[in-house]
């Protein structure tokens, strides 16, 4: 009879320790909720944090670029030009202000139509000469160099300018400049 | 993972290549082409950044269609939702999708927005929403997407169980090169949902039969194919199975798979010495895959099966010692994980630079073994959750480079103060005298031009008169008056003279009186150019001594306040990532757990078949040495009869 209830006894130890492990093992499942719970928090503090960073962009350029001096000098290059453009300089004044080598990623992103903003900074209003130099590969494969000069006209506005860059294979003119 | 779950995750994969931001016609706003740069190198906090701003500011502007983004609005608000949605801002992408739909626009952007809707929600898995969305779609569809909305719209049928109508809608779209082979796996799946077995077979075996380079669809052929032969296995069907076995690539990510599956299907016939062609093939192979694992009980087990009982006692006891081996390995990849080095390993410069990083991570100091979790990291919950903690990485820094930057801010207009504030009111004080001599200048401009106005109007031609002649009217008008006192010393002569000078000085003043006011004109003119250049060398003085003022005023408390905010995100930001991490570590000591819990049950079956190999090997050596003493005994009987 003793032994009989020992046994009965150990079975019901037995169901509650496993009951027991099954939900420590439970506790430590990361659920779908928990998962999408999470990612919600993730996106609201992404938010928060790209309001700030437009706000403080706004900021740095108020304080550090205001409009009365402002140069913003953008290289951009035909679309599906498959000229591999290595680097550009940027002499403003006789003064070397920018230099650029391009990685594989950021030279597709020019091929495709995006405009790289690759000097912002402050002139005086009046005169002030631009050259422009590119190193690259042309696709037959020789060194391809380029440069061109341009007067930037500052007036009390910023000034925008767009460097477009032409490999050797297009139509094009090596280095167009226009005004924005 | 369900198998709807495993459809939806599959059928997503064609529109993750085909999704893109919208591509420009003609770049019309230089900003705009700006966040193109970012968007096209993935830096979609930048690029929404930057739109944001260029939005936010054209949306200000009393007139914008002035504005050159006017050209590009329609894409820039696309673009936000697409760009929002790559950066995984589900329910921002969603907000602007819907307010695109709610404006007044053509029928095709209305539905293309309801295509992208759709698509979130689907993305998402919120179903519901997606089919909801979906149904929006009406009238003319841009040529463009019209493929993807067919495709989308049966992904969505499939994941709401409306089957019969994914079927129809995947039927027509057969023949499309853009989804080849996924239009087949979804057709065969949805075939099998509902029970229409045969057509589910034939699809997976057209499938499996595609001819096609692209690498997506090859590893999908070879899932078909897997699909296909695992599918005969349940049906005890070898022969058939082994056929699609054998289809599969030997060098695709289901290799693995097939080989331990060829010689199951061998096994099942008996043939157990052909069951050790894949087997033995598979053995060699990377020791911590599931399949390559089993194949190292499988080989010896066909050994024993084939009375090779020492050689499968020997491999067996090589696999125990594997499998020791890599529960040492889990072991300590399980204390690397608990003690944070997983995660650092996740967001190291080598991870982000390295495009194979997952494998490599296992290369980084006590990093865990990566390859045990290989396919959890390929799972959509552990790759979101990995990217949003990839994410909240990227933006702590952006929120610790910003608080240095604010100090450096304050830095400076520190310096701007120290510097101008002495200056300015010496400045203001020249500037003050300056002032008022250019307004007595302009004053007298003033009157000028009022005067010869008044001449316009009512003809004064003595208001022209030069100085002399001014001179001689009033030496003359003087004379007179002397005159008139002294009657007597008027003698003719002298009021001859003077009728005479008068006359002329009359004459003179008013017969050049047009030529005189056409001069007097043109020298106004000439003044207005002068002061013109005067007032502008004043407003920039004005411009100049503002920006001066406004390059140290007026920033301390904006910059306090941003401090602030920067301070409690980044609070609240290292909190959600605390929790994020937690939950990426839990996800990879699970799957570790797991595995090393099989390992264990290897080990043990390991030990047993081990034992018991050993024994037959030894009862075979046994028996062979008995029957060599029965037959040596027996041989001097035979050699005593020997004549």
């Amino acid at each position: 009879m003793q032994s009989h209830v020992q046994k009965l006894f150990r079975q019901c130890l037995y169901i509650v320790l496993a009951v027991i492990f099954s939900y420590a093992a439970n506790a430590d499942e990361v659920s779908r909720d928990q998962i999408k719970g999470l990612d919600e928090q993730v996106q609201d503090i992404k938010k928060d944090v790209l309001n700030l960073n437009s706000e403080l962009a706004r900021l740095e350029e108020k304080l550090l670029f205001p409009s009365n001096t402002q140069v913003s000098l953008f290289i951009s290059m035909n679309n599906g030009d498959d000229f591999r453009l290595d680097s550009v300089q940027l002499k403003l004044d006789e003064k070397v202000v920018a230099q650029h080598l391009y990685s594989f990623r950021e030279l597709e992103a020019l091929q495709s139509g995006g405009v790289q903003r690759l000097y912002l900074g402050n002139i005086k209003t009046g005169e002030h000469d631009l050259v422009v130099s590119y190193i690259g590969k042309a696709p037959a494969g020789g060194e391809y160099k380029r440069s061109g000069t341009y007067r930037i006209n500052k007036d009390v506005g910023p000034k925008f300018v767009e460097i477009k860059i032409a490999g050797p294979e297009t139509t094009e003119q090596d280095i167009k400049f226009r005004d924005w | 993972m369900s198998l709807r779950f495993s459809i939806a995750a599959l059928l997503l994969l064609p529109l993750l290549t085909h999704g893109t931001v919208r591509q420009h016609q003609e770049m019309r706003d230089i900003f705009y082409g700006e966040i193109l740069y970012h968007a096209y190198q993935n830096d979609y906090f930048e690029a929404i950044s930057h739109l944001d701003i260029e939005l936010g500011q054209y949306y200000a502007l009393d007139e914008p269609g002035l504005d050159s983004l006017h050209w590009h609005r329609g894409q820039a608000e696309f673009s936000v939702g697409d760009l929002e949605l790559y950066y995984r801002m589900h329910q921002r992408a969603g907000r602007a999708i819907e307010t695109v739909l709610a404006n007044n626009v053509s029928e095709t952007e209305r539905n293309e927005a309801a295509f992208r809707l759709a698509r979130l929600y689907y993305r998402k898995q919120d179903y519901v929403n997606a089919l909801h969305a979906v149904e929006l779609i009406k009238g003319e569809v841009p040529k463009k997407i019209r493929s993807d909305v067919v495709f989308l719209r049966a992904q969505i049928y499939v994941s709401v169980g409306k089957f019969s109508d994914a079927i129809k809608l995947l039927k027509a779209l057969k023949g499309d090169n853009a989804y080849s082979g996924y239009i087949e796996y979804n057709l065969a799946m949805a075939y099998l949902q509902t029970s229409q077995n045969e057509l589910a077979i034939d699809m997976l075996d057209q499938l499996g039969r595609l001819n096609t380079d692209d690498e997506a669809v090859l590893a999908l052929k070879d899932k078909g194919n897997l699909k296909l032969a695992n599918y005969y296995v349940d049906a005890g069907e070898a022969e058939k199975a082994g056929k699609y076995f054998s289809r599969i690539r030997l060098d695709g990510p289901f290799s693995n798979r097939a080989l331990l599956g060829a010689g199951w299907v061998e096994v099942a016939q008996d043939r157990y010495d052909r069951a050790l062609v894949p087997w033995s093939l598979l053995h060699e192979r990377e020791q911590t895959n599931i399949s390559v694992q089993e194949a190292m009980m499988a080989v010896p087990f066909a050994y024993s099966k084939l009375n090779v009982h020492g050689k499968a006692a020997i491999m067996y006891g090589k696999a125990m010692d594997v499998f020791a081996s890599e529960i040492d390995s889990l072991d300590a990849s399980i204390k690397s994980i608990r003690e944070g080095k997983f995660l650092t390993a996740l967001v190291s410069k080598e991870a982000e630079q390295d495009k194979n990083w997952v494998v490599n991570l296992r290369e980084l100091p006590d990093s865990p073994e990566t390859r045990y979790i290989m396919e959890l990291l390929a799972a959509h919950d552990f790759q979101e959750s990995l990217k949003n903690y990839k994410d909240l990485a990227d933006l702590r820094q952006h929120l610790t480079a910003w608080l240095d930057s604010l100090t450096v801010f304050e830095d400076i207009i520190e310096l701007r103060r120290q510097y101008y504030e002495p200056l300015l009111p010496q400045v203001e004080t020249r500037f003050k005298k300056l002032d008022s001599r250019i307004r007595l200048r302009i004053e007298q401009r003033d009157r000028l031009n009022e005067r010869i106005q008044s001449l316009l109007v009512l003809r004064r031609p003595v208001y022209l008169a030069t100085a002399n002649e001014r001179a001689a009217i009033d030496r003359l008008a003087k004379i007179k008056i002397d005159l008139e006192a002294n009657p007597n010393q008027a003698t003719e002569e002298i009021l001859y003279r003077m009728n005479r000078l008068s006359g002329v000085l009359d004459w003179r003043v008013k017969s050049e009186f047009d030529k005189r006011l056409t001069r007097a004109y043109k020298n106004l003119q000439d003044l207005d150019g002068v002061i013109d250049d005067l007032n502008k060398q004043y407003r920039a003085f004005v411009r100049t001594r503002q920006a001066a003022t406004q390059s140290y005023e007026g920033y301390t408390i904006p910059i306090q306040q941003l401090r602030t905010r920067l301070r409690d995100t980044g609070v609240n930001l290292k909190r959600i990532m605390a929790r994020q991490g937690r939950v990426l570590e839990q996800m990879a000591f699970n799957e570790l757990d797991k595995r090393r819990k099989r390992l264990e049950e290897y080990q043990i079956k390991a030990r047993f078949a081990l034992a018991e190999s050993y024994d037959r090997a030894t009862k075979a050596q046994e028996d062979k040495a008995l029957e060599q003493s029965a037959t040596a005994t027996a041989t001097p009987a035979a050699d005593g009869v020997k004549p």
